[in-house]
């Protein structure tokens, strides 16, 4: 079993006697009706009550990036979103890039240039990476700046900001 | 981590949002970048939240030279609209120095100006703080005073405010509209921010479930061509300013005809520095004039053990940023 989901927060007694909510989201072009205690983060619910682990838990203040999500095309920290405001949304997670044999040109380009060490920051490295490039930079300047929400512990910063570059065309 | 259960309910209309915000326990949830990690920490127990982000209030709209932007206009948004790049690059400069691109395209111009102070006492449970547990006394006082004011602070508060939009805003004289149960009424945005007494004042002068709709800024795209926001941080991005300065000058047939300076990191509320801007006008944008108003900028600073050095670096914060701005004349 997957260790993600052996505390399982939404589960604990704690928890149990908050009041709960009808949520609708669209996650990597599937749909899911499910029911959450309102009190619940985006996170929380996508890692621990879809069982989608790619997206990761850092911080779970806004500090780190791990945990990052698109929300139509735009990235957004989602441990510091509740869940029950995002109902209706379209969210893609890294579970919705790329395929083992069909890789994201942003996944190929992080194993080019070796951008991870652990890879527990590079699932939200990659969908920052693929906001930003929707944002077009111009310079690597651009780049690490505006990678500058994502933080990498195993400090692979120049393969990430290389590959981002080389997927911009820089 | 997680605080106490609330009540979720998503506004639909103003209306129904002013009265369910004025309920006691109640509070707005916009983006909530502030609040989630207020109530993780326990320093937030609403029992009910109102979601207000789906409400009309993201316009940005500009004619006639007021620019009006709604409160709940998400910070990239706000630092993308080219009305805001062309005639306030100032405001989008500070937004594009705030926090990161993921937080950015969830907190709102509203939340942030309404973000509580990051005075690590504060956010700490456990530790000595009078804003959060009335009486305790201020730690951050008589400890690890690095990041409190050097200005507008009491012996019961020195914390700062963190906001470097409401720096760029006080510097263009931004005021902000308000709704309540009562009616609407329009303030300057540093009235927002009461300064603390003897133990510590409340965070803002909104009255319970008083909601701000827009910030206003009226006739100052003058400053377009002359305007910066330098902020001074322990890295170079995605980090809090340990000092900053909003400077703008109007620069006529080669004086200075108009000057506008405010500095963040350094008091509770965006923290204008009127005198140095007096002292500017009707002199030349020289390297003297803005030494002057670099002295003057620090003049009746009370600093603490901790954060002395901002007394120098405000000085020279101020300088290089006017330092930027004379450049182009
Ligand atoms: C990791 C991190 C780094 C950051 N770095 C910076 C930085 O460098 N510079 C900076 O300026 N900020 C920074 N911030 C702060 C961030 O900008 C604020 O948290 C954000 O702007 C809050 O906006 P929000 O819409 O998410 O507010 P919320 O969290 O939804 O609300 C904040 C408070 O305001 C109230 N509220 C919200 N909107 C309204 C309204 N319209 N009327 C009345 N009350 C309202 C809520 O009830 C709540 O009390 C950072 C935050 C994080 C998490
Ligand atoms: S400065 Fe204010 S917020 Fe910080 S410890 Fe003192 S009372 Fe608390
Ligand atoms: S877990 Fe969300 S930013 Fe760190
Ligand atoms: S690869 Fe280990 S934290 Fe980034």
């Amino acid at each position: 079993m997957n260790p993600d989901t052996t505390a399982l927060p939404l589960a604990d007694e704690k928890h149990l006697p908050m009041p709960r909510i009808a949520l609708s989201m669209t996650i990597n072009g599937a749909r899911y009706d499910i029911e959450t205690a309102s009190t619940a983060t985006l996170l929380d619910v996508i890692r621990d009550q879809l069982g989608l682990t790619g997206t990761k838990k850092g911080c779970d203040m806004g500090g780190c990036g791990a945990c990052t999500v698109l929300v139509e095309g735009r990235r957004i920290a989602s441990c510091l979103a509740l869940a029950a405001s995002f109902s209706d949304a379209v969210l893609t997670t890294i579970e919705g890039i790329g395929t083992a044999d069909r890789l994201h040109p942003l996944q190929a380009a992080f194993i080019r240039h070796d951008a991870l060490q652990c890879g527990y920051c590079t699932p939200g490295q990659i969908l920052s990476g693929i906001a930003l490039l929707s944002e077009n930079p111009r310079s690597f300047e651009e780049i690490r700046e505006g990678m500058s929400g994502n933080l990498c512990r195993c400090g692979a910063y120049p393969g990430i900001v290389a590959a981002i570059a080389e997927v911009a065309g820089l | 981590m997680s605080g106490p259960s609330f009540r979720y309910i998503r506004a639909a209309r103003l209306d129904d949002a002013l009265s369910q915000g004025a309920r006691q326990g109640a509070t707005y949830l916009a983006g909530g970048a502030d609040l989630l990690p207020l109530w993780k920490a326990g320093l937030a127990a609403p029992t009910e939240v109102i979601d207000i982000s789906r409400l009309p209030l993201s316009q940005v709209s500009y004619a006639g030279d007021a620019l009006a932007v709604g409160a709940l206009a998400r910070l990239s948004d706000v630092s993308a609209h080219p009305v805001v790049k062309r005639h306030h690059p100032m405001i989008a400069e500070a937004i594009l120095a705030s926090a990161s691109g993921q937080v950015r395209n969830l907190a709102t111009i509203g939340g942030n100006l309404l973000q509580r102070t990051r005075c690590t006492y504060f956010r700490t449970d456990g530790l000595a703080c009078n804003k959060r547990d009335p009486g305790s006394g201020c730690g951050a006082r008589r400890g690890e005073s690095r990041h409190a004011a050097l200005f507008g602070g009491s012996v019961g508060c020195v914390a700062t405010h963190a906001s470097d939009l409401a720096v760029a805003l006080a510097a263009l004289d931004a005021e902000i509209s308000c709704r309540g149960l009562t009616g609407e009424r329009r303030l300057a945005l540093q009235d927002l921010y009461p300064l603390p007494g003897a133990t510590t004042a409340p965070d803002t002068s909104l009255a319970d479930g008083e909601m701000i709709t827009a910030v206003h800024i009226d006739g100052a795209a003058r400053f377009a061509a002359q305007s910066t926001y330098l902020k001074v941080r322990d890295r170079a991005s995605f980090e809090f300013a340990v000092v900053s300065v909003a400077a703008a000058l109007r620069i006529e047939r080669g004086v200075i005809a108009e000057a506008r300076l405010a500095a963040g990191g350094v008091a509770p509320l965006p923290w204008r520095l009127g005198r140095s801007e007096a002292a500017l006008i009707g002199r030349a944008p020289t390297g003297e004039a803005f030494a002057l108003a670099g002295e003057l900028a620090v003049e009746g600073a009370t600093p603490l053990a901790g954060n002395a050095f901002k007394v120098p670096l405000l000085h020279n914060a101020v300088i290089r940023a006017l330092q930027t701005v004379g450049e182009g004349s």
